[in-house]
């Protein structure tokens, strides 16, 4: 049992912070994407979305190859910085991220290209700046669809296994999170620890899905 | 009102091209432009709010250069203090009335609070008779408070001019004709100065001070109406 609760608090601390940098990033992207058309573009967004069909450990391996000590990020930071991103928990925040992301990106990107653009125009002639016209109409008519996305991005950051392990290892009580608490309980035959950590995770799940289903359907009243 | 335009803009749309060029002067209170549609006529309002840069050309009004080519001016929407009124209103739907109205009184990255309150927000919501819906969603009224509300928030900012995209399109035919004739005695009183786009020969009738017509991208014809 001793490692069922630092693990439940792992695993949310790295979804939280994982979900918050889908957020940022998946908003920025997704609403440039929306907005600019570029050389490129499509490109960016197949590269995005690849973590959504890739099997976790590949895209835990090429982070191993991207930050490891010999990898030319990795490697960078740690001369540099001395910093150390494999075994660590920010490690396994970065892993869960690149999992997530699709999650937030994609539906953010439908909701930005789902307002009107006149909304948008009819703003601008009303001498509504840029930035007014994002936080005034924009946002507003596209935060269900983005909030959506990060109830999702959050409960797969929650559960993330595959990236993590490969990332940050399962050292208990550093980076060892829920779900691979659960393999590792079930590995060492604790039965009783991996019941409440899967009874846990699903729970979590569970509220999670509810809460998309309730932002979903009902979009703010159209025209 | 003055109006000086000479614009040249090409769209391209996968292997379509549009070429919509215009080259007109026209002087009075009333211009309407006609045109079937998909004759580039609501191009044309929007080269006039700044919502598209053409790409040669100017567009002057009352002698203040709004957009030169040549001399790289274009000024953006923000700046030109034009209305526009657009075909289906583009009012905003997740704001209430009075919010919609206030809109461009309001400056910043905050959209004005369900409860605002302004002298000029005050005078039109009765001026349009728009009090009792003031705090509904644009998705609770009828097609002419829709059309009063767009025009409400239009004039707040006391525009140089207004921009009408076939104002009368979205509305049942009886309604069409009392809105036509209180869009008519609005602009009389306000001697707003106005460019209206149509394909419906009776705001030709009604509004026409001075008609030009487009066709395929082009201005092909001017004459004095009245």
């Amino acid at each position: 049992m001793d490692n069922a609760w630092p693990a439940l608090w792992l695993s949310l601390q790295v979804a939280t912070w994982a979900t918050l940098a889908c957020l940022v990033l998946g908003t920025g992207v997704s609403y440039a994407l929306a907005r600019w058309r570029f050389p490129g573009r499509d490109l960016v967004d197949t590269l995005l979305t690849l973590p959504m069909v890739m099997p976790p450990t590949v895209l835990g391996y090429y982070l191993l190859v991207l930050l490891g000590r010999k990898g030319w990020l990795g490697g960078w930071l740690h001369d540099t910085f001395g910093i150390q991103l494999i075994f660590t928990l920010t490690g396994a925040v970065i892993a869960a991220t690149v999992v997530a992301f699709p999650l937030v990106f994609k539906p953010a990107r439908a909701a930005f290209e789902a307002v009107d653009p006149q909304l948008q125009d009819a703003a601008r002639v009303l001498g509504i700046s840029e930035a007014g016209v994002f936080w005034r109409v924009t946002l507003p008519l596209a935060w269900r669809g983005i909030l959506a996305g990060v109830l999702l991005g959050f409960a797969r950051a929650l559960g993330e296994f595959g990236a993590t392990l490969m990332v940050a290892g399962s050292i208990p009580g550093k980076t060892q999170t829920l779900s691979i608490a659960v393999y590792e309980a079930v590995q060492a035959g604790q039965d009783g620890v991996a019941n409440l950590l899967v009874l846990i995770t699903s729970v979590v799940c569970v509220a999670v899905l509810l809460a998309v289903g309730k932002l979903a359907p009902g979009r703010v009243a159209t025209r | 009102m003055r109006l000086d335009v000479d614009i040249r803009k090409t769209l391209r749309s996968g292997h379509r091209t549009f070429e919509l060029q215009a080259r007109f002067c026209a002087q009075g209170e009333r211009v309407v432009v006609v045109g079937p549609s998909g004759a580039g006529k609501s191009m044309l309002l929007k080269v006039l709010a700044g919502l598209v840069r053409p790409d040669a050309g100017h567009v002057r009004i009352d002698g203040e250069t709004l957009f030169d080519a040549a001399q790289g001016i274009h000024q953006p929407p923000q700046a030109r203090n034009v209305a526009y009124l657009f075909q289906d209103y583009a009012l905003f739907p997740h704001l209430n009335v009075r919010q919609n109205i206030a809109f461009g009184e309001r400056r910043g990255w905050r959209n004005p609070p369900a409860a605002h309150a302004s002298r000029e927000v005050e005078r039109w919501l009765d001026a349009f008779g728009l009090r009792e819906v003031a705090h509904q969603h644009p998705h609770e009224l009828s097609g002419g408070q829709r059309q009063r509300t767009a025009l409400a928030r239009a004039l707040v900012a006391r525009p140089r001019a207004l921009l009408l995209d076939e104002p009368f399109a979205a509305l049942d035919t009886d309604l069409r004709a009392s809105m036509r004739a209180e869009l008519d005695a609005l602009q009389r009183r306000l001697q707003v100065p106005m460019v209206l786009i149509t394909h419906d020969p009776e705001d030709v009738r009604v509004f026409g001070e001075q008609v030009l017509r487009m066709d395929a991208g082009h201005m092909t014809e001017e004459q004095a109406h009245a």
